[in-house]
Formats: structure tokens, C-alpha cells, sequence
């Protein structure tokens, strides 16, 4: 979807999100570089804000991955760097930087789809991962095979369990294994995600007993109003009624917490955002507090004021999202 | 009034029903959170529960609340309407009990 034609929608909103705050909210610090690699997937999914796809050509250089590297080195206070794509594996320059990355005894995650890891070109991304201790997060919308396809594509979920299983057996949430595999939960239409625990609880039971499958936490992530999903929402006639089911649920004390008060977002091209969702609706941080990765300014940017619009209300609802799941 | 006896919108005046009867109000809202919420019970079992009685009590505003609340908690289309028909056997049962009642007085009745 045309970035203007999602700004045109979302000004739609009957109350924009900045009313329903005091003023301003600023940035409290830089813990979290969140890198997006690159919007090449080999997955389409349906509600995939980022758009991704094997046909996308937007790929971050090993440059720029360089200077994010450089930027982390000269930064003590980035205590997390987050790889998010597309597929951050199809970024040939990916390999490299965790190793790097992981010298400098940052914490590294990586937000995979696993489906790519039983694909034999990308499998040795499973020793690199185990090797590098990478945490990795991996969404699965459902536990049943057919309705996690509905969203991930058809043969999706095989691929997935394949994957989980592998990684099960390196080590990955295995007791007293520092390996460490997160899953994420986002509905499957047009409806906000139940209470975090209550679905873990029945991921475990369901993954455990049909697949033997074992993961660490789960986090239910809000779908934002963005790209693939914002598209869906228009299509199907659920916009207003999910808006409004947002700007309902707005929780105030969500807003404290928003990952984007701790984090920056380094798009592929190197420019700085506040989040990935900003990132695709094309509203970058001011060139004010360091818009690329090449003037990265750690004193201005910690104290940025955020871009907000209404797809923020997709962080503060309910229980607030995050790309951590709930904010509570 | 409106135009429907039914308004979506109206959903979300349920919390407003404390008005004009405050104690009472708040009492119910306690007892129906406890009773809702996981207890011996799982959270999906009562909810789904509580969908098969909406239904059966024909309440568009408990079908609309809890439809979504399944959706939320990952409860297939197929459990749900597995629930639907429990409830709707389950009425079929109750009107054809009564029966009972009809054909006892069928038979005092009829020489
Ligand atoms: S949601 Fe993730 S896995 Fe799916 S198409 Fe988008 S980037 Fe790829
Ligand atoms: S969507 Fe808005 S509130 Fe959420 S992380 Fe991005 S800027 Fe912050």
C-alpha cells in the first residue's frame, strides 16, 4: 500500500492519538538498536506491515550494517541489538555482523520466521545462531497448522515445527541452556490477542504434547494498523471498527513503556526512526536529533521527542505491545 | 429511540449499568469477574461456555463479546461451533423434555 494512502487512512481515526495525551513524548535513553535488514522475506504474510516479500530488493549493505556496529561499539548503554527484516537471514551480510556483534558481548536477538531455516540455503543460520548464543524470536499466530498458514502461507507451519525441533535439540530452551527461542502470538484477523499467560500456557500444553516442542516465553503483539494488515483491515471493512476498538482500550500507563521511548530503529538505508511501523509509514526522526546511522547522536536522540500517529494506539492498547508482547 | 432496538455502540454502555443502582451494580461486576475469570475452569472453557449461553439466550451483545473473546484466545471456528450445537442440543432437549408435560395431560385428558 501507497505510504499517503495509509497516512489518508489512518487520519480517518475519529480522535488522533496525540489528543489523548498531555504533550510530547520523549525518548528516556538509547538500550535497544533495532536493525531492519532488509524487506526481502521468503514468506508473504498476510499481515505483514513491513510489506516483505522475495521480490523486494531493499536490502541493508555491509556498510551500513558496519556503522551500526561502529555506532553499538561506541555506546555502552545499548544493552540489545534486535535484527528485524523481512528475513534477516536473506541479507548476505547478516552472517558476519552477529559474529562481530557477538564479540562485543551485546545481547543479540534475532526475530526469525523459522520456516526459512529448513530451507537448505539458509539452514547453517541454526549452528550461527546456537553458536553466537543469538536469542531468537519466531512468530506463530496459531498452534493449528491450517490456521497458522492462513496467515503465513501454505506449508508454513511444517516448515516451522522442523525448524523449533532442530533448534529444540541444539539446545534451545532446554533446561539450564542459556539458548533462548521466544515465540510471538499476533491474531489471525481483526480482533486484539487475549491475556499473554493465559496463551502461553496453552502454546506450551498444545506444542508440547502434539510436537514436542519447547519454547521459553510468549508475547502476544497487537496487529498494527500498518501496511499488509492496515490493507486486510480496509478490505474487509474492519478498519473503523478495529480503530475504534483501539482507541477504546487505550491505556494511558502503556504509553510509559512504549518500546520506542528505549529504542532506535535503523532502516535499511540507514536512517533513524523510532520504530519498524514508522519506518514503513515513512516518518523518520527529525534530522534535529541525527536522522541516519552515519550521524548517530547518542545525546540528541536520547531525548528525542517520538513521532506519534494513530497507529501508535496499536501500542497502548489493552495491556499495550510491544515487540516484547505485553507491556504489563 | 433509535433506530434498532439493537445498537453495537451499546456494547460498551455495559459498564454504565451501576447507574441509578450503584451497590448492586458494582456487586454484579464482582461476581460476574470471578465467575468469568479462570478458576478450577480455564479461561477458554468458561468462555466458551459463556458463548453457548449467548447464544442460546439470543443476547447480540454477549454473541458480538464473546465471538471476539474466542478469536482472542485462539479458539478455533470449529470448537466454537461445536459450543453452538451443545447449546442448540441442549434446548432441543429442554423443549422436548416438556413434551412430558403435554402428553401426561394428553393421556388424563383423551378417553
Ligand atoms: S511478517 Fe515477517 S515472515 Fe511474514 S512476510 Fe513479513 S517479514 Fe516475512
Ligand atoms: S507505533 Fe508509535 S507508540 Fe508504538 S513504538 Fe512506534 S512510535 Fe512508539
Amino acid at each position: 500500500m501507497a505510504v499517503s494512502d495509509q497516512l489518508a487512512a489512518l487520519n480517518r481515526c475519529p480522535v488522533h492519538f496525540t489528543k489523548k495525551l498531555s504533550g510530547p513524548v520523549y525518548a528516556a535513553g538509547i538500550e535497544v538498536l533495532q536493525l531492519n535488514v532488509g524487506k526481502r522475506c521468503n514468506l508473504f504474510c498476510r499481515h505483514c506491515h513491513v510489506e516483505a516479500g522475495d521480490k523486494r530488493k531493499e536490502i541493508m549493505s555491509a556498510e551500513t550494517l558496519d556503522m551500526c556496529l561502529e555506532v553499538i561499539r561506541a555506546n555502552d548503554n545499548i544493552s540489545v541489538i534486535d535484527i528485524t527484516g523481512g528475513a534477516p537471514e536473506m541479507n548476505p551480510g547478516v552472517k558476519e555482523f552477529i559474529e562481530k556483534a557477538t564479540k562485543l558481548g551485546t545481547r543479540l536477538i534475532v526475530r526469525s520466521n523459522l520456516a526459512i531455516l529448513a530451507e537448505q540455503e539458509y539452514s547453517e543460520f541454526i549452528d550461527i545462531y546456537a553458536q553466537n548464543k543469538v536469542e531468537i524470536v519466531a512468530s506463530l499466530p496459531d498452534c493449528d497448522e491450517n490456521r497458522a498458514n492462513r496467515q503465513r502461507g501454505k506449508g508454513f507451519f511444517a516448515k516451522f515445527i522442523q525448524a523449533a525441533k532442530i533448534l529444540n535439540e541444539k539446545g534451545y530452551a532446554k533446561e539450564k541452556s542459556d539458548l533462548v527461542i521466544n515465540l510471538v502470538h499476533n491474531p489471525l484477523g481483526a480482533y486484539l490477542p487475549a491475556n499473554q499467560k493465559s496463551l502461553e500456557q496453552n502454546y506450551k500444553l498444545i506444542l508440547k504434547n502434539k510436537y514436542d516442542i519447547d519454547f521459553n516465553s510468549l508475547f502476544c503483539i497487537n496487529n498494527m494498523p500498518v501496511g499488509r494488515y492496515l490493507d486486510f483491515l480496509l478490505t474487509s471493512g474492519n478498519y473503523d471498527e478495529y480503530m475504534y476498538e483501539l482507541l477504546q482500550a487505550f491505556n494511558p500507563t502503556a504509553l510509559e513503556n512504549v518500546m520506542c521511548r528505549t529504542m532506535v530503529s535503523v532502516a535499511w538505508n540507514g536512517r533513524l526512526f523510532d520504530c519498524d511501523f514508522n519506518q514503513m509509514l515513512n516518518m523518520p526522526v527529525s534530522s534535529r536529533y541525527s536522522d541516519h546511522i552515519s550521524s548517530f547522536d547518542m545525546e540528541k536522540l536520547s531525548g528525542r521527542p517520538i513521532v506519534l500517529h494513530n497507529h501508535c494506539y496499536g501500542c497502548t492498547a489493552g495491556a499495550g505491545s510491544s515487540c516484547q508482547g505485553a507491556l504489563e | 429511540m433509535a433506530s434498532n432496538y439493537y445498537e453495537p455502540e451499546d456494547l460498551a454502555d455495559f459498564s454504565n449499568i451501576t447507574e441509578y443502582a450503584q451497590d448492586q451494580g458494582a456487586k454484579f461486576f464482582d461476581y460476574y469477574g470471578v465467575s468469568t475469570s479462570a478458576g478450577r475452569l480455564s479461561e477458554r472453557e468458561k468462555t466458551l461456555i459463556a458463548l453457548t449461553v449467548a447464544m442460546t439466550q439470543n443476547c447480540p451483545y454477549c454473541i458480538d463479546a464473546y465471538t471476539n473473546k474466542c478469536l482472542s484466545l485462539g479458539i478455533s471456528e470449529d470448537e466454537m461451533m461445536e459450543a453452538v450445537h451443545v447449546g442448540a442440543s441442549i434446548m432441543a432437549g429442554i423443549t422436548l423434555v416438556h413434551s412430558t408435560q403435554m402428553r401426561k395431560i394428553i393421556r388424563k385428558k383423551s378417553m
